[in-house]
């Protein structure tokens, strides 16, 4: 079977466990070129609102690209060019006319490692709404910034040190200052590349417990290495391999019978 | 299965629950046969031999659910591989209520080897037992050759035994309107042959539980059962 073939009989796969809400992230035929090397083929996607969704594939697969694609982080890279459409709520974020700093502010992106600013707690957090025009009267930004604190489970643990640097946080605690970070700024979507990682079990825990809660307010796209994390936090997975997406439906069918035999390789730990 | 692991004790954590399984199904099987050899040759010897080895069939099955227990914790087993884990326990419990069910047979042989014979009744339980064997054989090498359509087989196979035992049930309560003296061993005998039909029921679980572990998808078709002595009555004077 041609690699066209193959992909076109993935999206019927994805038409059949099309999500009933009207997707929020529409994918269509996405490439994706690193110079001459293409790393994305084709990729047709559609993100459910509110829910999590996650993407899974072993190293160089293509599934960071993906997600690099969706706020335009991709751009940074001079060599990199993307073609096909991607709207997010209706607008093609391609588009000439789309201020890059607004989107990202509507996509908000959590790294592997916790990168916060080397700034107090408080400035981590009230960064994005001042840069934004957000920021409001001090009353209003301490408010904001204590609200998202709160929403991201960390409020408990820094109320009583605002003033110290992010920096001497714990890793896990980082890690829950950037999701407060990426949510005061109130985007419409978080995407997070590997969040737990670098996490020890218990800060995982938090995390994921963060992931299930924020589902009710953000739309969310997570790249994670650890099957069983998809299985836990995400309510769709998509599977990608060599750059195609090979399988994309609800989490429970993909991990109990899923469809495709490169998934199935693949998520029990077999050479595929 | 299609491929190794690329943990290579993963396949072998597997192939181990895989291999108490057709052990215990080994045993099950034997127990079928030698309780419908012991009740027909009246032999109680070896009615006594098949009750001491259920001890054997139980002891597996605990072992079983301990492998099951120490893979899902290791492991964190996904797809084919997570539906394999979890029917185990459930194949393995199927087998061990069988067993049960041989081992109630050998009890009652003790007690009928000493009662005057009814009719052909031994013989066809006899026959019953070698379909339920059968049946119980091809169920395990569906499980091991990850055989569908040889699990779905043995699933509608258990028509046939249950209507066997209709045709028993009807012609133990005659025998019992006709002579009172015959009641009791009457009696362990219909028990015997309700038994042998449980037993049925008990491979189709598990035929059942092949079918989800090879094709992912939860038997929905209503079986066919044809067990209708639930609501069987029979006149006193159709007897005579």
């Amino acid at each position: 079977m041609s690699a066209y073939a193959l992909q076109e009989a993935d999206n019927e796969v994805m038409a059949a466990a099309k999500p009933e809400t009207e997707p929020l992230i529409a994918a269509r035929n996405v490439n994706v070129f690193y110079g001459d090397k293409q790393a994305l083929f084709d990729i047709c996607l559609d993100v459910p609102e509110k829910q999590v969704t996650s993407l899974i594939g072993p190293s160089g697969c293509g599934k960071t690209t993906f997600l690099r694609c969706l706020n335009r982080m991709n751009d940074l890279i001079d060599i990199c060019r993307v073609t096909g459409d991607i709207t997010i709520g209706g607008k093609n974020i391609y588009d000439p006319d789309v201020d890059v700093v607004a989107l990202r502010a509507q996509v908000g992106m959590v790294f592997q490692k916790p990168n916060p600013f080397p700034k107090s707690i408080f400035e981590n957090v009230a960064y994005g709404l001042r840069i934004n025009g957000l920021a409001g009267s001090k009353g209003e930004l301490k408010d904001s910034v204590e609200r998202s604190l709160k929403q991201a489970g960390l409020i408990d643990e820094v109320y009583d040190r605002l003033e110290a640097p992010g920096t001497s946080l714990s890793g896990g605690q980082q890690q829950r200052l950037c999701i407060a970070r990426a949510i005061a700024v109130e985007p419409k979507v978080i995407l997070m590349d590997e969040p737990c990682s670098a996490l020890d079990p218990i800060a995982t825990a938090r995390i994921e417990e963060l992931i299930d809660t924020l589902r009710e307010k953000f739309t969310i796209i997570i790249v994670t290495h650890s099957m069983q994390q998809a299985a836990r936090v995400s309510q769709q997975t998509a599977f990608f391999h060599l750059g195609y997406l090979v399988e994309y439906g609800a989490t429970d069918t993909i991990f109990t019978a899923p469809s495709d035999e490169r998934t199935e390789s693949y998520i029990t730990g077999r050479i595929g | 299965m299609t491929q190794e692991h690329i943990v290579k004790s993963f396949d072998e954590d597997l192939k181990h629950i895989e291999t108490l399984i057709i052990e215990m199904g080994g045993f099950v099987e034997k127990h079928i046969s030698e309780s419908a050899t012991a009740l027909a040759r009246r032999d109680t010897e070896l009615a006594a031999f098949i009750i001491k080895g259920d001890k054997r069939i139980d002891a597996l099955e605990a072992e079983v659910d301990q492998a099951v227990v120490r893979i899902l914790a290791q492991r964190q087993p996904m797809a084919q591989d997570l539906r394999a884990v979890v029917v185990a326990p459930k194949i393995a419990s199927n087998l061990e209520r069988i067993g049960d069910y041989a081992k109630n047979i050998a009890k009652r042989t003790s007690v009928l080897a000493k009662a005057q014979p009814i009719g052909s009744s031994a013989a066809t339980i006899k026959r019953m037992c070698v379909m339920v064997q059968d049946m119980v054989k091809d169920v395990l090498e569906a499980y091991v050759s990850r055989n569908e359509a040889m699990a779905d087989d043995v699933r509608r196979r258990d028509e046939e035994v249950d209507q066997m035992h209709n045709t028993l049930f009807r012609e133990l309560l005659t025998y019992m309107m006709e002579d009172p003296r015959a009641i009791s061993p009457c009696m362990h005998l219909l028990f015997i042959s309700k038994n042998v039909e449980r037993m049925g029921d008990h491979t189709t679980s598990i035929a059942e539980q092949v079918h989800y572990m090879v094709s992912g998808e939860i038997f929905d078709e209503e079986r066919p059962k044809s067990d209708t002595t639930s609501t069987t009555f029979i006149e006193p004077d159709a007897a005579e």
